[in-house]
């Protein structure tokens, strides 16, 4: 469970920083008067959504965190046997960087209101998501031809469960994606659209860094690194 | 006023209770007394903060009760008030833990003089296994579980030979003499638990769990089943006698070997010692028994 | 002393980011509405509902212990199941559900001042999820083989076994997914709760001038849904395990004499998995009592919460603590005896907060006014329960101490007082405290002091002797209490005692719903502000509060929630949005 622990520490220090700015150690009873002009004591200067929708990352990052401690916990049992990773994971990771990538220009075209870039940045980071979960069900078609299946083995069906679900977050992603690429063609409200491809880019970067994440864990590096910090502070 | 008598009540009524009811622990028959006196502490310390929480409050309900006219204080915080009430809850939190702490290093601490008793729980039913004369348990294995050789031993360890196997009948502990209970299981979670010896600890399958305790007194104990483990469980019980040494090294010599109990496959009716037979057909008696009662109930 | 001195002509406050739902129809006015004070009585019906259906089992399981052999009908096997539906519905369907859908919809946007959640479509959403969750659940009843009775911590192997009820039926399938959907209703509401209390703030509504009740759900909900996703995670890998054959928590296991197709996986993995959320669940539940707790303390005595400052410490620490105690619950489980140390002194610490926060309680009563009105008298029996179930706490946290009372009766009482009357009470207190608030009418007084003695005194006798059954030896989760030597003659006795409690208990809930439905129409009126309280909700223009909840412009908050009894000012209490400086050292406005 240490994955985990050390996720929530992460957020316990955002929510010390944040509480940090409240005024905790004030006296209210003795603060009478209009006292929200603060401004650090109001609300934050970020649109709501995105605040919203960074409170559910960090739920969805909780998520993986938690995945993530099972493997450990698993892998720690001597009968572990990982089984190779395919090559396509590769070319996805690259796709879906592209796809990142897209949807950050997609943004900063947003930002200086140059609509044709927009939907340009937004069909392409559609494209290559839909590039990436097409390729990870090619990843799991290759393994089950290779005769890796679910539940031959723990760390196969980790494998499975833990892919299916970062493929599953895409989706709902692209749902979302989708909305804001409809809104993107209409252009009825440009604020509005501005603020919806920046929290699409938002959710995809961080989905991005999950993959990462748990590319690195599944190719068993984040397990080396880990060994090599113990061996460091010991 | 009713509402502050009630609260007075709560609190004699509760030490009453405590000091006077029939309902206490059994009487102890192993080394761990030390657990009953960190429950005693534990009750003289949680009691008093009751008490004392309670009748202030019924002091408050009854003094500051709403009459025509009052108005309450005004008095948003008293910081060393708030101060010293904390640091006496962290002292008395402090005397909870660090004698539990004591006993529970002891606990986990299996004495090098602990002579090792192996218990397998199954739905729904107890087993066991004690060394043989070399003083070792052999190994063993969920997947080797056949009827014959239903504890899962690995019959190619030469260790678990001359093991004895005591299956689905009582177990006998000599009196005086700490053992390690090493806890396995083949189907689900179980926990050993008699409640005279105070300790229990779960069983788990795929896993060797363990607790150890001294038995202090002769007699007979029953075992009680404390993690669910599916509709058997309230009737999985189970005997453990602790005998005088002598009485238990009588009973120890009528048990049989693993080896012996293999044996009837090669050597067929050329032995003819009593009770052999009849042995792995016990083995799943009670528990078949449970089976069927369960299901007789479940027609009704 | 900080002193603002409100200028002239402070514009009103207006939240321009939200957009008010606007409803069109009587479906999205009533049925799909987007209001939270209607999704909040959706969720606190549907979870009473749910209740009365977790209430009328435990009476079936209270006929079984307390008399054992005389109903037929009740097999072991549907008493497992009743224990396992009755402690799944109560912690999570109606306490989770009823604390943060129910009271949390509606309080939050309108203690903070503001018009709404603000993302009304989620939390619309999550409400139809919630009930989908629960109509799942209800269907394990007609499934083939019945809901599962795994008991309510759900441990594999044998919740996926055929040794338990539904363990190979759709029992348990039923069941994981009804948790997977809940979890993903919840996680939609609890954006919503936090979000709003992040950003939904009306002006000069700082954290620190929130009421209590404000800051228990909102931390109450920051922790759960960070901990949810643990159950989540725990139930789609059993899920894959039950259905799919994939192996996480099964390990080799040889079933009645037969070899099974798993093999490798590691029940304690679950159990690990099942108490990172389970421990955090406890204090879900009893953060947002103890908020609440506290402003009817304040309330009906009149008098400023002691100490406000530790309380809203007390809170936000309990809250990051209780991630860092969950293996408490897994003393005798057979993980590594040494994480015993660590976790017995973590599970201690966290008494030390919660000591605080009930010293302030009572220190709220001492120089008071009380009023014994039945939200007071709620709050008091909390104070009874709580610290009773708290301090039976530090037998159990203390590992060695819980080494002989784990899964005994000792538990159950344990639990119960601490995580089932403690807050239930809370429940009836806040509902009698806000019920005039929802309805303009007051509930029937004589009812409910009726059903306040019967339920606070009749728990107290149902919970309190069953700790000895525990101390006694009597394991936890017996269908049967038969054949045992610790069972007494006289603990029997005891027991059906305790059965009969239950019974009168559980009367007088009903007295209680019935009072709740009567009064609606034939309750005394109440007025907009009857228990003379400061907070918001008790200042809008129209009671119960319209669409909007604050008519044309947003109230401005010149001060906290607690400005009771203030020396100087004329009224024993100063509304949140009342402008002015009062106080000892001030001169009288
Ligand atoms: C008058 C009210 C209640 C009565 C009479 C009652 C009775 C019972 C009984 C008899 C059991 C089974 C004990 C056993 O055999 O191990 C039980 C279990 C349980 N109850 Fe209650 N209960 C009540 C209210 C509540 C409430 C309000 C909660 C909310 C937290 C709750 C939560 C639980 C839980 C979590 C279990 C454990 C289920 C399990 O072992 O899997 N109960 N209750
Ligand atoms: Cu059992
Ligand atoms: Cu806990």
């Amino acid at each position: 469970m240490s994955v985990i622990i050390v996720f929530l520490f992460v957020i316990a220090g955002f929510a010390g920083w944040w509480l940090s700015h409240q005024g905790l150690m004030s006296k209210p009873w003795l603060e009478q008067g209009l006292a929200g002009d603060f401004v650090a004591l109001d609300r934050s200067a970020l649109p709501t959504a995105k605040i919203g929708l960074g409170v559910f990352l960090a739920v969805v990052g909780c998520l993986f965190a938690l995945f993530t401690s099972a493997y450990f916990m698993r892998m720690a049992v001597s009968d572990w046997q990982p089984l190779p990773l395919p090559r396509l994971l590769w070319l996805n990771t690259g796709v879906l960087v592209l796809s990142s990538i897209a949807l950050q220009c997609a943004t900063v075209a947003a930002r200086r209101g140059q609509i044709d870039m927009v939907r340009l940045g937004l069909a392409t980071a559609g494209l290559t998501a839909l590039a990436f979960l097409i390729g990870q069900l090619m990843a799991w078609r290759q393994l089950t031809a290779d005769g890796y299946f679910l539940t031959s083995n723990p760390a196969n069906s980790f494998f499975y469960l833990i892919t299916g679900m970062h493929g599953l977050h895409i989706l709902g992603g692209l749902v979302g994606l989708g909305r804001t690429t409809a809104g993107a063609w209409n252009a009825a409200r440009p604020e509005r659209l501005r603020l919806s491809v920046e929290l699409c880019a938002m959710y995809w970067h961080f989905l991005l860094f999950v993959w990462l994440a748990v590319f690195a864990l599944l190719a068993g590096w984040a397990a080396t690194f880990i060994d090599i910090c113990r061996q460091l502070l010991t | 006023m009713a509402v502050a008598l009630v609260l007075v009540l709560i609190v004699v009524g509760s030490v009453l209770f405590h000091l006077l009811s029939p309902w206490w622990w059994t009487p102890i028959a192993s080394n761990w007394v030390y657990i009953d006196n960190t429950i005693i502490i534990t009750f003289w310390i949680t009691g008093v903060v009751f008490a004392a929480v309670v009748l202030f409050m019924a002091y408050c309900v009854f003094r500051f009760r709403h009459r025509e006219g009052n108005r309450a204080a005004y008095e948003p915080e008293n910081k060393r008030l708030e101060s010293w009430l904390t640091i006496v809850t962290a002292v008395g939190v402090t005397a909870l833990l660090v004698p539990g702490l004591f006993v529970w290093s002891r606990f986990v601490n299996v004495p090098s003089d602990a002579t090792e008793v192996e218990v397998v729980g199954q739905q729904w039913q107890w087993s066991f296994r004690l060394p043989g004369k070399d003083g070792k348990l052999g190994t063993s294995d969920t997947r080797d579980v056949t009827t014959d050789n239903p504890l899962g031993v690995i019959a190619s360890d030469p260790n678990g030979q001359d093991d004895v196997l005591v299956e689905a009948a009582d177990l006998h502990l000599p009196v005086g003499k700490p053992v390690k209970m090493l806890l396995r299981s083949i189907d689900v979670l179980h926990d050993f638990y008699v409640p005279e010896f105070r300790a229990k600890m779960d069983m788990i399958p795929g896993s060797v769990t363990y607790f150890w305790f001294t038995p202090t007194k002769t007699g007979t104990f029953q075992v009680l089943c404390a993690e669910l483990c599916g509709q058997g469980h309230p009737l999985m019980h189970g005997v453990v006698v602790v005998d005088t040494q002598q009485d238990y090294l009588a009973w120890f010599g009528q048990q049989q070997t693993f080896a012996q109990l293999s044996a009837p496959q090669q050597t067929g009716a050329a032995d003819n010692a009593p009770g052999k037979t009849m042995a792995p057909a016990k083995t799943i008696a009670p528990g078949l028994k449970i089976a069927a009662k369960l299901e007789t109930v479940g027609s009704r | 002393m900080v002193d603002i001195t409100p200028a002239d002509g402070i514009p009103p406050a207006e939240v321009a980011e939200v957009e008010l739902y606007h409803p069109h129809s009587w479906w999205t006015r009533y049925v799909f509405s987007q209001d939270a004070k209607v999704i909040a009585i959706q969720y606190s019906a549907t979870a009473t509902g749910i209740g009365l259906v977790a209430l009328v089992l435990s009476w079936l399981m209270r006929l079984q212990l307390g008399f054992p052999g005389t109903f037929d009908f009740i097999t072991p096997e549907a008493y497992y199941q009743f224990i396992t539906m009755h402690g799944m519905i109560m912690v999570i369907y109606l306490l989770t559900a009823l604390f943060l859908g129910g009271f949390g919809n509606y309080l939050i946007p309108l203690m903070v001042g503001a018009r709404d959640m603000v993302f009304p479509y989620v939390n619309m959403l999550s409400y139809w999820i919630y009930l989908l969750a629960v109509l799942v659940l209800v269907s394990s009843f007609f499934a083939p083989g019945g809901p599962t009775g795994a008991g309510w911590t759900l441990y594999p192997p044998q919740a996926i076994m055929s040794g338990t009820p539904g363990g190979q039926d759709w029992g348990i399938i039923l069941m994981l997914s009804s948790l997977i959907l809940f979890i993903i209703g919840f996680t939609m509401g609890g954006l919503n709760y936090v979000v709003t209390v992040l950003q939904g703030r009306t002006r000069g509504m700082t954290m620190m001038r929130l009421p209590l009740t404000v800051w228990g759900i909102f931390t109450a909900t920051v922790m759960a849904l960070l901990a949810f996703p643990a159950l989540f995670v725990a139930c789609v890998m059993m899920l894959l395990d039950r259905v799919l054959g994939t192996s996480f928590f099964m390990p080799a296991i040889s079933e009645m004499g037969e070899q099974l197709q798993h093999n490798g996986g590691s029940p304690i993995l679950f159990q690990h998995l099942f108490w990172f959320f389970g421990h955090p669940e406890v204090y879900i539940v009893a953060l947002p009592a103890f908020g609440i707790v506290s402003d009817l303390i304040s309330t009906h005595a009149r008098k400023n919460i002691f100490g406000y400052r530790m309380m809203v410490w007390a809170i936000v620490g309990i809250g990051a603590l209780s991630f860092v105690v969950w293996a408490h619950h897994m003393y005798v489980s057979g993980m590594h005896p040494y994480f015993g140390f660590f976790f017995a002194t973590t599970t201690l610490i966290i008494a030390i907060p919660t000591a605080i926060k009930v010293y302030n309680w009572v220190l709220t009563l001492w120089r008071g006014d009380i009023h014994l009105t039945i939200p007071m008298l709620f709050a008091l029996a909390f104070i009874v329960t709580f610290v009773n179930g708290g301090l039976t706490g530090l037998f159990l946290g203390n590992v060695v101490v819980d080494v002989p009372l784990s899964d005994t009766m000792f538990v159950v009482a344990h639990f119960h007082m601490v995580m089932g009357v403690a807050p239930i009470l809370v429940v009836f207190g806040a509902i009698y405290h806000w019920y005039p608030k929802v309805t303009g009418r007051m509930l029937n007084e004589m009812l409910g002091r009726f059903h306040f003695w019967v339920t606070f005194l009749g728990a107290y006798l149902i919970f309190f002797p069953m700790h000895y059954l525990g101390l006694m030896g009597v394991p936890r989760r017996y269908a049967e209490l038969t054949d045992m030597t610790v069972m007494t003659e006289s603990a029997h006795h005891l027991n059906s005692f305790i059965s009969i409690m239950a019974f009168i208990v559980g009367f007088a809930q009903m007295v209680f719903l019935f009072n709740l439905i009567w009064s609606i129409r034939h309750g005394r009126e109440a007025g907009g502000n009857p228990w003379r309280a400061t907070t918001l909700e008790w200042q809008t223009p129209q009671t119960p509060p319209a669409h909007g909840n604050f008519g044309k412009d947003l109230p401005i908050v010149y001060r906290w929630a607690y400005d009771y009894s203030v020396p100087g000012a004329k009224e024993d209490f100063i509304p949140q949005n009342m402008p002015g400086s009062f106080g000892p050292s001030r001169e009288p406005a």
